[in-house]
């Protein structure tokens, strides 16, 4: 029906705009959009982890003695190393290097896989000390370590989420990139995932020291 | 529809054929036409309210005579929870943008669509998630009972099933957020050749402001419902002060997105008043740049407001000063805009179509509503009233007075070109004049009795407050009456309504160069922008 009554004036448009929903900045605007509200998602949180350290400030440090630095600088240096993988898969496919890429994304992805890892033993760690929510030993202690503890279970539990997600995504791209889908002349979906990524990490980055290192 | 002699007025078919290789209903609910899911968003939108107006006349029929006779007080809270949680999130949030403003912001941009089709068919779909998710929570433990605010600690200890609620809402702030993020992207890339930003239409501007709210506050309170989850189902001590958490915290997060929400509830009624005037008046808006602004202000101020909910939370006094007059500084940008849309109908030939009635309308209201925040934003005046039936009154005239009267009015407006059939316009300025009797005589006791110490939230009430309670109960069915013959009209003009033109009211905006109903993409042929958006050649200036 819409072929019979198309003007001929609409070939024109096609004709001119070939492949008009084709729009990377657009792409690349929306992610970065996406992003923001994923740092005032995480925001939220942060503001409370900064009221809460300014009313119990000594119970903060005292909590954080409980922590594994090992455990936390260990799992830094993994996100950060998967954040250098990732931009090296984008590059890599920016040269139109396929397996390369492929390669770089599925380090990323085993890297995701070792920060998960070490998070299981870390938070086995503490839940064998008794120290969870809701645990009889972590509501004998005093207000403000229970509020850390709290916090530290949502916001690196969240952060978890987070990781999966962006490894559920990451598998996508792999998936795509052996599909000859993700190309050198089209690869705005990998870099999106790959700025999503970024966002994990650098969400960890903030994490890191407010949990491991200030005590 | 191949027929050779068609009038330029019906030029090629329109978007409400299917063209698709989907029939019946599926071709509407997979659409990722932006018109498509604009009506899919219309009808939902309209389901959720009438649900919420059943809900709000059994509050009001309590009323009726002191001594809760027909509910008890849980059931009470109950209702007064439901109408809240479905009115506020299922209805005036999504609003003015998910419906018109998915329908007519690509047309008034000259774009074929919005920049990301599929995430807008999946904002819809969230929707319909996170209602259904809100439901579910109905037949559960017992209906929800905290209040549309969910306040801690109250909401973590309540037996109620207040964690599907909460997670419903969730859901749908993921879908406004899609939104929003669409609506800026498309503004950003999708204006037609030779459109500013300085060209765009005034209600493409309130879209834009809107956008951003819906985009950076609508996280925080996705954060702080999450919280209640986690609190509620792993005993994570965050708000409840037996674990050492601060309630007041609980407040401040969830009115930081809360009271910018309330922004993106009345800001795109503002644009749309903005083109209705101006299209009624047949002259160029009076500081077009000013109104822009103003809109961009109003979203910019409106986030450093939300302490007024808290004056009598536990703020500190400096808090409590600083917020108060940052309160009053959001009237300048508003009265930035009342002024302009009056000098816009200065020495305008104004007709009187029901459009611009609803405008007069929501004038009169809006300021009974702003006025009364005045008494609400000072500090001595609003420990007198907070938590009373003056709150209740000053929120519904702004609210319901004010954006919802314009959904209604922008309704009247868009409709011929939605669907290319004009509602009886005689029928609608019968159902203005009952909803605008009813809707006084409804809240203003309200103010009434707040003033004199009517708390809200009771199910009961002191014999002296009665002539005013049934005053106002009374209203309410004559509110519902005129929504009752308004929506009838509309939907009877849909279907069965004379046929009109592409430009019934002499728009100038892009959409009414469009034929109506509008084809698939919009346009037979791009149009190139060269003038500002409301040119009138023929007017003085």
């Amino acid at each position: 029906m819409s072929q019979i009554v198309e003007p001929a004036s609409s070939d024109v448009i096609h004709g001119h705009e070939a492949h008009v929903h084709k729009d990377n900045q657009g792409a690349k605007i929306g992610m970065w959009l996406f992003l923001l509200t994923e740092l005032l998602l995480f925001a939220g949180l942060f503001l409370l982890y900064s009221a809460y350290r300014y009313f119990h400030s000594d119970a903060f440090h005292r909590a954080g003695l409980d922590m594994h630095t090992l455990f936390g600088t260990l799992n830094t240096i993994v996100l950060l190393t998967s954040s250098l993988t990732m931009a090296l898969s984008i590059a890599a496919i920016q040269r139109g290097k396929k397996w390369l890429s492929i390669t770089f994304l599925s380090s990323t992805i085993l890297l995701g896989l070792s920060f998960l890892t070490v998070k299981y033993f870390e938070w086995s760690s503490e839940i064998a000390k008794g120290i969870y929510p809701g645990s009889a030993k972590l509501l004998d202690r005093s207000n403000g370590e229970i509020l850390f503890f709290g916090l530290y279970y949502t916001m690196t539990g969240l952060h978890g989420l987070h990781v999966i997600a962006g490894m559920i995504v990451l598998i996508f791209m792999l998936v795509f990139i052996v599909r000859d889908k993700i190309t050198k002349d089209d690869y705005i979906k990998l870099e999106n995932a790959g700025l999503y990524w970024h966002l994990v990490d650098i969400i960890w980055i903030f994490l890191f020291p407010l949990f491991y290192l200030i005590n | 529809m191949a027929d050779i002699a068609v009038t330029p007025e019906h030029l090629g078919h329109s978007y409400l054929e299917n063209t698709g290789k989907r029939k019946g209903i599926a071709a509407w609910i997979f659409s990722t036409d932006h018109k498509r899911i604009g009506i899919l968003y219309l009808i939902s939108l309209f389901t959720f309210f009438s649900v919420g107006v059943i809900l709000g006349i059994l509050m009001r029929l309590e009323m009726l005579q002191p001594g809760g006779k027909l509910f008890n007080a849980q059931d009470y809270n109950a209702l007064f929870t439901l109408h809240g949680v479905i009115m506020i999130f299922l209805f005036v949030i999504p609003g003015i943008p998910a419906t018109l403003g998915n329908f007519f912001l690509p047309i008034q941009i000259g774009a074929k669509d919005v920049a990301f089709p599929r995430l807008n068919l999946l904002s819809w779909w969230l929707y319909v998630t996170g209602a259904i998710v809100i439901l579910l929570s109905l037949f559960q433990h017992g209906l929800p009972d905290t209040g549309w605010t969910f306040y801690v600690p109250y909401s973590i200890r309540t037996g109620t099933d207040v964690t599907m609620a909460v997670f419903g809402v969730f859901i749908l702030g993921f879908s406004s957020i899609l939104t929003g993020l669409n609506f800026i992207t498309t503004i950003h890339r999708m204006r037609a050749p030779g459109m500013t930003f300085f060209k765009m239409p005034l209600f493409v501007w309130a879209l834009y402001a809107t956008a951003w709210v819906q985009v950076i506050a609508t996280p925080v309170l996705a954060i702080t419902l999450l919280l209640i989850i986690i609190e509620r189902v792993f005993s994570v001590g965050i708000f409840d002060p037996s674990k050492g958490g601060d309630p007041v915290l609980y407040q401040h997060l969830f009115w930081i997105y809360s009271h910018p929400a309330v922004y993106i509830m009345i800001l795109p009624p503002m644009g749309a008043v903005s083109e209705i005037i101006t299209t009624f008046s047949h002259r160029t808006v009076f500081g077009y740049k000013a109104i822009a602004m103003s809109s961009l202000a109003i979203a910019f101020i409106g986030y450093l407001v939300w302490g007024h909910h808290m004056f009598v939370g536990g703020i500190s006094e400096t808090a409590q000063f600083v917020f108060s007059l940052l309160t009053f500084l959001v009237a300048v940008p508003s009265g930035i805009k009342v002024f302009n849309w009056v000098a816009t109908m200065y020495k305008g030939s104004i007709d009187l179509q029901p459009p611009f009635l609803y405008v007069m309308a929501f004038i009169f209201l809006f300021s009974i509503g702003g006025l009364t925040g005045l008494v609400l934003g000072s500090l001595a005046t609003d420990v007198h009233v907070t938590a009373t039936y003056f709150v209740v009154g000053h929120f519904h005239y702004i609210i319901f007075g004010g954006g919802v009267f314009i959904f209604f009015g922008a309704l009247h407006y868009w409709l011929p070109k939605m669907f290319g059939r004009m509602y009886n316009k005689k029928v609608a300025n019968w159902a203005l004049a009952i909803l605008f009797i009813g809707f006084n005589m409804l809240y203003f006791p309200m103010l009434v009795m707040g003033y004199e110490g009517m708390p809200r939230r009771y199910f009961t009430y002191l014999p002296q407050f009665e002539t005013w309670q049934r005053i106002s109960v009374v209203g309410s069915w004559i509110l519902v009456a005129g929504l009752i013959i308004m929506l009838t009209n509309l939907i009877r003009g849909v279907f069965k309504g004379e046929k009109v033109g592409n430009n019934p009211w002499g728009g100038t905006t892009l959409e009414w160069t469009t034929s109506s109903p509008p084809p698939p993409e919009n346009f037979e042929e791009i149009p190139v922008v060269t003038h500002e958006p409301y040119y009138h050649p023929e007017a003085a200036n």
